[in-house]
């Protein structure tokens, strides 16, 4: 065999990564382009078009502007936002379970939102500043409390189940004393909803995707030499924990400001690199790809909510009903290999 | 190989917590040659192997690689001179051979650089000295036991480095496939120059392949040298605290150790038998 060999070979692998990936750009701009145009009034590519060129046309520059373009924006904002912490999450510790909205991340920042805006009753700005320090206490106390010689994948993400679980009912408890009009605004913190985009929302969290994306791109190549084993991983020469700090904390940022605009949308970060690899293979990072998977599966799952039912679901239930059938399909799976998680 | 890497040990002392695994061990690994580590279970050998490996800071004293404190030096750069094989490492699922091993080239790789071709042409020598060429494209979950070590050895060929260190890396393998990577590994070394050191099981394989064995027993050197030297009925009742007769092995002339049990000895005294075996 020749080099040309070798060499053909990992061009057919990476010919189909670029293939799946292409896939995934046209169809997240198609998803992105049909929200602009669907909704109670449908307008035409050309309108569309139009209004994002600032022109004004009478009822879709409002429809359109000011409704339909946040919303769609913020959707794809945050599906790349869960999907790139959740994906380095499961990469990092070798194991799809391991995703921040399983081990109690989001579960932080949901209850910390909830606390903030039914106990110290603050709105606005001050629930997301509460909620981003919060997941990145809560993803601190885990890594704290799961430490011994080291964080093995498995006591964390058990601890971190622990974690979650607790949160939990601290919101059930927070919302059962919180009165009729605070329930309103807790509510959008636990099932996670787009409804209320705006401008002034998405642009936080357009600043954390560039800045603590851009960290988690540049570092894919450590992330996937970390896959191998913290012992091969330094051997060829990548410094293990501060790579792994640096990595954490960039993931964290990004799931908490994706909370912070949206709430915990269920799954999007559990599901979103593990269909990503399925897709693309095992060749390559996984984020690229993770990341456009969560950003369409955020516009589809908003679609439907919208106007796929009778009712207007907000786009956490439907990612959740998506999303607890793998879950448990992965706990079947696991138990049947007779491994422990 | 063009300059000579030199690696030795000042004074290392190695722990976990409260205990002390090494204490104060001078080592010299000699340059060019196959080194053997040997030693009973928890004697602080791969303990040892780590800290050279540098991913293990020292209690006191120091690794000294090139005249340099090892765990002051950057991590690519050592990564440039010393590669490792750890006892189990991790293949991704699915990973084609060919991108494993691929993945040794990262010490050589600047930030955002693409793969070169340069790159290439050490994947494919590893895979050629490996003879593991055909399983290119193969997934690595589908290979057996032996093919799996060799793809990983490949992956540590393709970091190109002068000093190779490995901890047991013929466990979990039959006694055909344990030949096999020794023998690959001491191509490497005869062929490339590079300097081995290993921690093995196996104490007559480790005679045999080593041209410097050493024996570690609770943490400190016990004897250091040419097997002949070190492999001694003597080294084995206080290394191991097992009665044995050292022979010369009729394969290798080598010595070969044999274990004496409770049962199935025949009765004769061990060092009548030693001298009668080698004068024949």
């Amino acid at each position: 065999m020749s080099v040309g060999a070798i060499a053909a070979g990992r061009s057919r692998r990476l010919a189909k990564r670029r293939t799946v990936i292409g896939a995934l750009v046209v169809a997240v701009i198609g998803m992105y382009a049909v929200t602009l145009m669907v909704g109670q009034t449908f307008y035409s590519p050309g309108d569309v078009a139009r209004v994002i060129a600032g022109q004004t046309v009478p009822g879709a520059s409002f429809t359109v502007g000011e409704l339909r373009l946040p919303r769609a924006t913020l959707a794809i904002l945050t599906g790349i936002a869960f999907a790139l912490g959740g994906a380095t999450f499961q990469t990092m510790l070798r194991n799809p379970l391991a995703s921040p909205d399983i081990i109690g991340i989001s579960h932080g920042a949901s209850a910390a939102a909830v606390f903030a805006i039914t106990v110290l009753t603050v709105s606005g700005a001050a629930v997301s500043f509460v909620a981003i320090v919060a997941s990145l206490a809560t993803a601190m106390a885990i890594y704290v409390l799961s430490f011994r010689d080291g964080v093995v994948g498995t006591r964390l993400i058990l601890i971190g189940i622990g974690i979650a679980a607790m949160l939990q009912s601290v919101v059930s408890y927070l919302l059962i004393r919180a009165s009729t009009w605070d329930l309103q605004v807790a509510m959008r913190w636990i099932t996670g909803s787009i409804n209320g985009a705006s401008w002034s929302l998405a642009l936080p969290l357009v600043c954390a995707v560039v800045v603590l994306g851009g960290i988690l791109l540049a570092h894919s190549r450590q992330l996937e030499l970390l896959q191998l084993g913290d012992e091969s991983a330094s051997a060829l020469g990548v410094r293990v924990e501060r790579t792994r700090l640096v990595v954490i904390v960039a993931a964290v940022g990004l799931i908490a400001f994706a909370t912070a605009a949206a709430g915990p949308i269920a799954f999007v970060a559990f599901l979103s690199g593990p269909i990503a690899a399925r897709l693309v293979g095992p060749t390559g990072s996984v984020l690229v790809p993770a990341a456009l998977v969560g950003a369409l599966l955020v516009l589809t799952a908003d679609l439907l909510g919208q106007f796929a039912f009778g009712t207007r679901y907000p786009v956490g239930v439907i990612t959740g009903v998506l999303g607890a059938p793998y879950l448990v399909y992965l706990l079947i799976r696991t138990n049947r290999a007779g491994g422990s998680l | 190989m063009t300059d000579a890497h030199t690696l030795h040990t000042e004074q290392l002392s190695l722990g976990y917590g409260d205990r002390v695994v090494v204490d104060s061990l001078d080592l010299t690994i000699p340059t060019g040659r196959i080194t053997t580590i040997v030693g009973a279970n928890a004697c602080g050998k791969s303990t040892l192997l780590r800290a050279m490996a540098r991913l293990l800071a020292p209690r006191n004293g120091r690794v000294v690689l090139d005249g340099k404190d090892l765990h002051r030096l950057p991590t690519k750069e050592v990564a440039r001179t010393l590669g490792l094989l750890p006892q189990s490492p991790i293949a991704p699922e699915g990973i084609a051979v060919a991108d494993l091993v691929g993945r040794g080239r990262h010490p050589h790789q600047k930030v955002f650089a693409r793969w070169s071709r340069e790159d290439e042409a050490a994947v494919l020598s590893a895979l050629e000295a490996t003879g593991t060429t055909e399983l290119a494209d193969r997934s690595v979950d589908e290979l057996s036991g032996g093919q799996r070590q060799r793809v990983w050895i490949a992956m540590a060929l393709a970091q190109q480095t002068d000093l190779l260190l490995l901890d047991e890396p013929t466990t979990f393998l039959d006694v055909t496939h344990q030949i096999e990577v020794l023998d690959l590994l001491t191509d490497l070394n005869r062929q490339r120059g590079t300097t081995i050191v290993m921690v093995l099981h196996d104490l007559n394989l480790a005679a045999r392949y080593a041209d410097h064995l050493i024996a570690v027993a609770g943490g400190a050197l016990h004897a250091a040298g040419s097997p002949a030297d070190v492999l001694t009925a003597a080294t084995v009742r206080e290394v191991f605290g097992l009665e044995s007769e050292v022979v010369a092995d009729p394969t290798s002339g080598k010595p070969m150790m044999l274990p004496i049990g409770r049962y199935h000895a025949r009765q004769v005294q061990p060092a009548t038998a030693t001298a009668t075996e080698a004068s024949g």
